[in-house]
């Protein structure tokens, strides 16, 4: 008896110890499945806020539209039906509260209850007209012809310069200026960060002695621990103002805060992962250069960095990657304007701000949440291929000096 | 074929290896000068803010004043939620992988997939918490849908810290054990476990102080923007210091009067996370020496 | 005139003393084998030689090293040029993560030779003198790495000899390699000692016996007996040494 249950009890342990041991590749399973079903949705959609309808007039020879045309027409960037039907007649926009122009209070009715008989004959009285509603006002046997408005195509959404969700009459999803956003934000963190962080890296790992590496290691974990919200509020007080000062700007909430925090927060990961490649050079090669001559500095540059450059491409790409996924620091210094930057004292949106900034207030479901989890989608991609990248970097690597 | 001269080569060597070092080192202390200037503003600023009021009263007046003890107890809240999660799914875990599982397909596979939810920025685990927990399993913003993201986030740090102190563990140890014939489970859990313990509790602490300053994963899961009471059940929504830290600095009521309640919040952030750090390293040092005693 | 010579040397880690009051004088043009048990301070009296132990934190030397009746160890002594003139070759073949071509080019870079031609040609003779020249002449772009790892430390060697020094010195060289290359490596030592002054620290009897002018036997940071090779293993004057290369300890 006693053996089968220690038998058996050792199994059970085991299972239990598998099972855990699932827990994150199911947890990935699930992050991307979660995270693709709603992003991906989005293309699905039609371009057109949930309850509203595009009408025009029955003898009208359009039956869809495009949402970027929708938003010309509204704009006014667009009068003639040319590029929609190919009629050369002046349209004749319609919005809800221009219904007043036609009818009067009493025709429409205290509760709105005339309202849909209204709008069915302005619309079957102008030819020319394009009208923007709710779904609810559409008569039973509405005289118009309601538009279909095309669903988001992948061109528009990767390659649209515009980012405004909440636009009426149809939302504009391009991502173009929050990708442009992100990599110029992170672009200039490392910049800033990747001079500092290896010449500390080189420091610690090759010029201080020991008892100063022993002071200087701690202070650098102690730099990754501070919550990125810190960061961000210290940004919010020191550096935004400086900005603003310095460069005489009307906001200080910039690109270049953005860099110089992210720069900051993206240094302990550049330090401690080249340091350690550094410090992984063997011994006898490094004596093996003095030996011949070189003085200290040679043998750093010419020996060290040479034989750990891939650790040190891995920290600098690290950094990169923990720049493009950092939230919080990001939203609170950068001013998230959704605008394509040209130039770093310019107010700047990420990916990661604008989820955090809009989510929030994006009905579940919806059109606008859908959109942010695209996002997400394109977020979690960069960060992957980014580790994947790391990954094949110290593992050829590994592979080449065994 | 001119040899170059031996005295002018040895200076400009010299030369050139003192310019690079001066550099070196003025980076170096660039970064420690960054490093202080921040604890240190804050310190200076929030020093003034903090006092026994602070950390035990409700927010007053739109949050300009009065304290943040809703928040403080919301992130204690959802610390302990994630960690009764995140802990023993990661300990178990790690033992798992380096224990148990042979080298080959599935310990790859696993890996693989830790390291990719380590990299997952954490908006990303705040999106998906909001659609599974939040919205498909219904809980609501609540504790328990921000512990589990928070967990989930914490999960791969666990099991590399836990996967490291095992590591450390001399084989001799296991073989030993196993050689007097007792079995795998008896070995982990009587040989390796206990001598690998101080490492794995200072891997504990160091997620607790990663954990408690995550914002980006609570914004849509818990974090309440003002909610002057204690959450009563795991359902409840709480307020949390990050998050807090984040309200009152960029849209609060009064964003001007309530600076020093900010300064105050970020000092506390910065304290949780400095008293972490300090305690992992004292445990390190402390259990490191008593490990090779015995 | 002696090429090497210590006087009275000592030399601590810390506060541990690793070698008591060494005094030997070297013969330009000889190989001199440092033998003794692990530990027993050859390795870093070799070392002394080329200050390599100036790396080591809270190190102390007394007494004087001197080479070419040069004190290497007196005030403004420039350690780049003193190892200029003395090469080693360690342990392990540790080339450097460069071409072949690149790492018997590497002392002459370092020293601020550009000349195009002169590195190719003094790259060219140093691998033929360490009779590589017909394995590697097509692959000199190649990685260092790619060649066995007999061919890797005559790589090393050819390396230490293309800054052309005139002492070298060797922490056991052959201990990482198959019989065969360190055969190779033993003629090669036997050639080389017409032009240098070799310095060689072996654990292997047989190979001092068989490369060596002059054996010195340490022990315990002290040097028990230094004398001509053939006379201290047929005839040491002292027990310990007698004990040691009969094998009955070390």
């Amino acid at each position: 008896m006693k053996p089968f249950y220690k038998k058996f009890s050792e199994k059970f342990i085991e299972g239990l110890l598998m099972l855990s041991g699932t827990v994150t590749s199911l947890a990935v399973v699930l992050i991307v499945f979660f995270l693709f079903k709603e992003g991906v949705s989005v293309f699905n959609q039609e371009a057109v806020e949930e309850g509203y309808v595009v009408a025009v007039n029955k003898k009208n020879s359009a039956d869809h539209i495009s949402s970027e045309d929708l938003k010309n027409i509204y704009d006014q960037k667009i009068t003639h039906w040319t590029p929609i039907n190919g009629k050369p007649d002046s349209i004749v926009l319609f919005r809800l509260e221009d219904i007043s122009n036609f009818y009067s209070d009493e025709q429409i009715g205290e509760n709105f209850e005339g309202l849909p008989t209204c709008l069915s004959s302005v619309v079957d009285s102008l030819p020319d007209i394009i009208a923007f509603f709710p779904e609810r006002y559409l008569a039973k046997n509405f005289k118009g012809k309601v538009l279909q408005v095309d669903k988001i195509k992948m061109s528009e959404f990767f390659g649209g310069k515009e980012w405004f969700p909440t636009a009426q009459p149809s939302a504009q999803l391009g991502v173009m200026p929050l990708i442009l956003g992100t990599l110029w934000v992170s672009l200039g963190a490392i910049l800033l960060a990747l001079p500092l962080g290896l010449a500390a890296a080189v420091y610690m790992s090759e010029i201080a002695n020991e008892k100063v590496r022993r002071v200087m290691k701690p202070l650098i974990e102690l730099l990754a621990g501070i919550p990125s919200v810190v960061y961000g509020f210290f940004g919010l007080v020191i550096i935004v103002p400086l900005i603003q000062k310095t460069f005489q700007l009307p906001v200080g909430e910039t690109g270049l805060a953005g860099s110089i925090i992210l720069g900051i927060m993206a240094l302990p990961t550049i330090i401690t992962i080249s340091e350690d490649a550094m410090r992984n050079t063997p011994r006898a090669m490094k004596e093996a250069s003095l030996a011949l001559g070189a003085s200290k500095w040679q043998t750093i540059y010419k020996v060290v960095v040479p034989y750990s450059i891939s650790g040190i491409t891995a920290g600098a790409i690290l950094g990169i990657g923990r720049a493009i996924g950092e939230t919080m620091a990001v939203l609170m210094v950068t001013g998230n304007a959704a605008v394509i930057p040209h130039s770093i004292l310019q107010p700047v949106r990420t990916i990661p701000a604008t989820i955090a900034a809009e989510l929030g207030e994006a009905p579940a479901g919806g059109l606008h949440y859908k959109a942010l989890f695209a996002l997400g989608c394109i977020l979690f991609l960069i960060t992957l291929f980014i580790n994947l990248t790391v990954e094949f970097i110290t593992g050829r690597n590994k592979h080449q000096k065994h | 074929m001119q040899l170059p001269d031996e005295h002018k080569l040895a200076s400009s060597k010299k030369r050139k290896q003192a310019i690079a070092f001066w550099i070196f080192r003025i980076f170096s202390y660039a970064i420690i000068a960054i490093l202080f200037s921040i604890l240190s503003f804050i310190t200076y600023k929030g020093f003034s803010a903090i006092s026994w009021g602070f950390i035990t009263q409700m927010p007053e007046e739109g949050m300009t004043k009065g304290g943040i003890f809703p928040a403080i107890i919301g992130t204690l809240y959802l610390v302990c939620g994630s960690m009764l999660f995140a802990f023993p799914i990661g300990v178990l875990a790690a033992i798992y992988m380096n224990e148990y599982v042979k080298d080959g397909i599935i310990k790859k596979i696993i890996k693989q997939m830790t390291n990719n939810l380590a990299g997952i920025p954490s908006i990303v685990f705040g999106l998906f918490g909001m659609s599974l927990f939040v919205n498909k399993l219904g809980f609501g913003d609540s504790i328990i849908a921000g512990s589990l993201t928070l967990g989930l986030l914490a999960l791969p740090v666990v099991i590399r810290t836990t996967e490291e102190a095992l590591k450390a563990v001399d084989d001799t140890f296991r073989q030993a054990s196993l050689g007097l014939g007792a079995s795998k489970w008896q070995t982990t859990s009587k040989v390796v476990i206990p001598i690998a313990f101080p490492n794995i509790i200072t891997g504990l602490i160091l997620s607790i102080g990663r954990v408690s300053g995550e914002t980006a994963p609570i914004l849509f899961t818990v974090a309440a923007y003002f909610l002057p009471k204690l959450p009563t059940s795991i359902f409840d929504q709480v307020m949390a210091l990050p998050y807090h830290l984040y309200v009152i600095s960029t849209s609060g009521t009064n964003i001007e009067e309530s600076r020093p309640v900010a300064y105050g919040t970020a000092l506390v952030l910065i304290l949780i996370v400095l008293f972490a750090n300090l305690l992992a390293n004292a445990l390190r040092k402390y259990f490191g020496k008593k490990v090779k005693m015995n | 005139m002696n090429k090497i010579e210590s006087r009275n040397v000592d030399f601590f880690y810390g506060s541990s003393q690793a070698l008591k009051n060494i005094n030997i004088a070297i013969k330009p043009n000889t190989v001199t084998a440092l033998i003794g048990p692990s530990g027993c301070g050859k390795s870093t009296y070799l070392r002394l030689f080329n200050r390599m132990n100036d790396l080591i934190d809270n190190t102390r030397i007394s007494g004087t090293v001197m080479i070419d009746d040069q004190d290497i160890y007196a005030k403004g002594v420039n350690v780049d040029s003193l190892r200029k003139k003395v090469g080693m070759v360690f342990q392990k073949p540790n080339p450097f993560p460069k071409t072949i071509f690149e790492n018997v080019a590497y002392g002459l870079r370092v020293n601020g030779i550009t000349d195009k031609k002169f590195i190719t040609e003094r790259v060219e003779t140093s691998i033929k003198q360490v009779a590589l020249w017909d394995e590697v002449k097509d692959k000199l772009k190649k990685s260092a790495f790619e060649l066995s790892g007999g061919q890797q430390q005559r790589l090393c060697i050819a390396r230490a000899l293309a800054i052309q020094p005139s002492i070298i010195l060797m922490d056991e060289p052959t201990s990482a390699l198959d019989p065969i290359s360190t055969a190779k490596i033993e003629a090669l030592i036997y050639e080389l000692k017409k032009e240098y002054t070799i310095v060689i620290v072996t654990h292997n009897m047989q190979q001092a016996g068989r490369v060596s002018d002059t054996t010195a036997f340490f022990y315990m940071g002290e040097l028990i007996e230094y004398d001509n090779t053939k006379t201290l293993f047929t005839n040491p004057k002292i027990e310990r040494t007698q004990n040691y290369i009969t094998g009955r300890f070390g």
